[in-house]
């Protein structure tokens, strides 16, 4: 049982992203930077996005170390956010945090594509917050170009 | 100085395992092996039942009533404090101050003796290796006072850089603040020959004691510190309770640091007089049962040993680090020797981060700690930003640290 939930864990694609992440790296021209760590841990996230005025995500990077969650996470999550906008982001990052909290019908949710992956993580529940880290950057990263309060000092 | 483990008889672990009941039980399916000790130990029937016996038959405050179980719950936590004493190595049971851990005795230090005797320009001596709880408190009122922090750095083979040290002790260093053994490397510090060099110095030596008190033993009548502080439950006994010693002059001297109940002789509108120690710095009702099961573990831990204890710690280190070293792309910190250190083993694995490598252990049944351990600056000096832990206490095997390393194939053909 162990091992079959070690498996789906560490699916070959989260492996694949953890070794050649996509979009990693500086963005020079970013309208908003976000670091997020995990202090328990010591993941450490940085998510760079340049948004047009018409709330378009023109280009994303994303730089930092962790766990292969956290780091895989992050990776997929940047494959699917170019050219989306905004409301887009949030919508995926609601999707994929219900995903995370068990929730049946995220599963089978075809827009999550790749991040779907990350299905077993469900059943670790300490390691939840590692494949939320990109994610929590991610709703920052919004709420920043909105103008809005952060959530988290 | 050092203990020596050299020559102690070993210990009898399949019984002493049996004093464990956490132990006897399967973790995702597989038989719990327990390599976490040094952020917390397991503790034996003998502590436990100490804890309920006082519960089911003496609870009751302590100096405050004249009823019979009032004088019982008394004479059990005022009985616990010299059974710590006598742990310390036959010190003055006044001299003992009840506190939740380490982290609070450092606090109560840095807070009362630092608040009263630091001022602007003032040094205040730590090292690379301390744990957060022993750099904290001393940012913390070097802020407040302005005094300057400085620091000790570490060698690569994860010792303290010692030649340094006459160099950074100066007029205006007031206070050293040292771990005893470090909880990230296992380094066992020569705290001996730095109290001298720190005495010399003019300066006084607090050390931290929350793993050597575990995993070392102690006589603070030899070891030259002016302070030590540790916690219960690196060492059987429970949470929440702990003890700082100190130099009964040194304590006398000191302010209170918290006000209340207990620690006071006469109040009246806008000032007391405060009791002697150590009550003076035991305001409020304490952790009675926790000092009960403290002193339980003490005896537990008396009766087998401190030398013999280190010594089965250190085996299982040499033992565990020879197999680690036939991993491809392992790195192991700390000294290669295994009679300086503490069982404490941390290590990288190729790209697979400490967290991984936990997971993977965990659902193996192995528990070990993954992180930064709380000391972010010893994490830096390597340029890692966790490692992976392994730590031994009395109740661990040689079969253990096999199934450690069945584990670690694990996480090797998951990540290689
Ligand atoms: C070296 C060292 N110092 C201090 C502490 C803090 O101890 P506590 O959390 O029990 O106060 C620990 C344990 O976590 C430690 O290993």
């Amino acid at each position: 049982m162990s091992e079959l939930k070690l498996n789906s864990l560490y699916q070959q694609l989260i492996l694949e992203h953890y070794r050649s992440p996509k979009n990693r790296g500086k963005l020079d021209d970013a309208t908003v930077s976000i670091r997020m760590r995990n202090p328990t841990c010591g993941d450490d996230i940085t998510l760079q996005l340049r948004v047009d005025d018409d709330e378009v995500i023109q280009d994303v990077r994303f730089y930092g170390e962790g766990c292969s969650i956290s780091q895989a996470s992050a990776s997929i999550m940047t494959t699917l956010l170019k050219e989306r906008s905004l409301d887009d982001a949030i919508q995926i990052a609601a999707r994929f945090t219900a995903l995370m909290h068990g929730d049946e019908d995220a599963a089978k949710d075809r827009s999550l594509r790749d991040l779907r992956a990350l299905q077993g993580v469900s059943k670790f529940p300490v390691r939840i917050k590692c494949a939320l880290l990109g994610f929590d950057a991610l709703q920052e990263a919004v709420r920043k170009t909105r103008g809005e309060p952060a959530l988290e000092a | 100085m050092l203990e020596t483990a050299a020559g102690a008889t070993p210990l009898d672990v399949e019984r002493l395992r049996r004093d464990f009941p956490v132990l006897d039980q399967e973790v995702n399916g597989r038989p719990l092996v327990y390599l976490d000790n040094a952020a917390t130990s397991q503790k034996p029937v003998q502590v436990i039942e100490a804890i309920e016996a006082y519960y089911r038959s003496d609870n009751a405050n302590v100096h405050r009533g004249i009823h019979e179980l009032s004088r019982r719950a008394t004479e059990l936590y005022e009985g616990a404090r010299k059974t710590v004493a006598r742990y310390l190595g036959g010190v003055d049971p006044e001299e003992v101050i009840w506190t939740r851990g380490t982290t609070e005795a450092i606090n109560l230090v840095a807070a009362s003796w630092g608040g009263a005797n630091l001022t602007e320009g003032d040094e205040i001596l730590l090292s690379v290796m301390e744990h957060h709880s022993n750099l904290v408190p001393w940012q913390l009122v070097a802020e407040r006072t302005g005094a300057q922090l400085r620091y000790l750095e570490l060698n690569d083979d994860g010792t303290l850089r010692l030649d340094d040290l006459d160099g950074l002790l100066g007029e205006r260093t007031r206070i050293v603040a040292l771990t005893q053994v470090s909880n990230s490397l296992g380094t066992i510090n020569p705290i001996t020959e730095i109290a001298r060099r720190v005495h010399d110095a003019g300066a006084l030596l607090l050390v931290d004691g929350a793993q050597g008190a575990a995993h070392h033993g102690v006589d603070l009548t030899s070891l030259g510190a002016d302070f030590y502080a540790f916690s219960g439950h690196k060492m059987c006994g429970p949470t929440g309770v702990g003890a700082l010693w100190g130099r009964r002059e040194l304590l006398e001297s000191m302010p209170p640091w918290q006000g209340g109940g207990e620690m006071i002789s006469l109040v009246e509108r806008d000032h007391s007089t405060y009791a002697p120690i150590p009550h003076k710095f035991e305001a409020g009702t304490p952790n009675i049962a926790g000092a009960v099961g403290l002193a339980a573990a003490v005896e537990y831990l008396e009766q087998i040993g401190p030398a013999a204890i280190l010594a089965h710690e250190q085996d299982l280190t040499r033992y565990a680090m020879e197999r680690l070293q036939t991993l491809p792309a392992i790195r192991v910190f700390g000294p290669e020797d295994p009679s300086m250190r503490a069982g404490v083993v941390s290590f990288v694995l190729g790209d697979a981060h400490p967290h991984d490598i936990s997971t993977i252990l965990d659902s193996e049944g192995i528990a070990i700690r993954a992180g930064h351990h709380c000391t972010q600056l010893v994490m830096k000096h390597y340029g890692v930003s966790a490692t992976a832990r392994a730590s031994f206490y009395l109740y661990n095997t040689r079969d253990e640290v096999d199934r450690l390393m069945d584990g670690l194939a694990t996480v090797h053909s998951i990540f290689a």
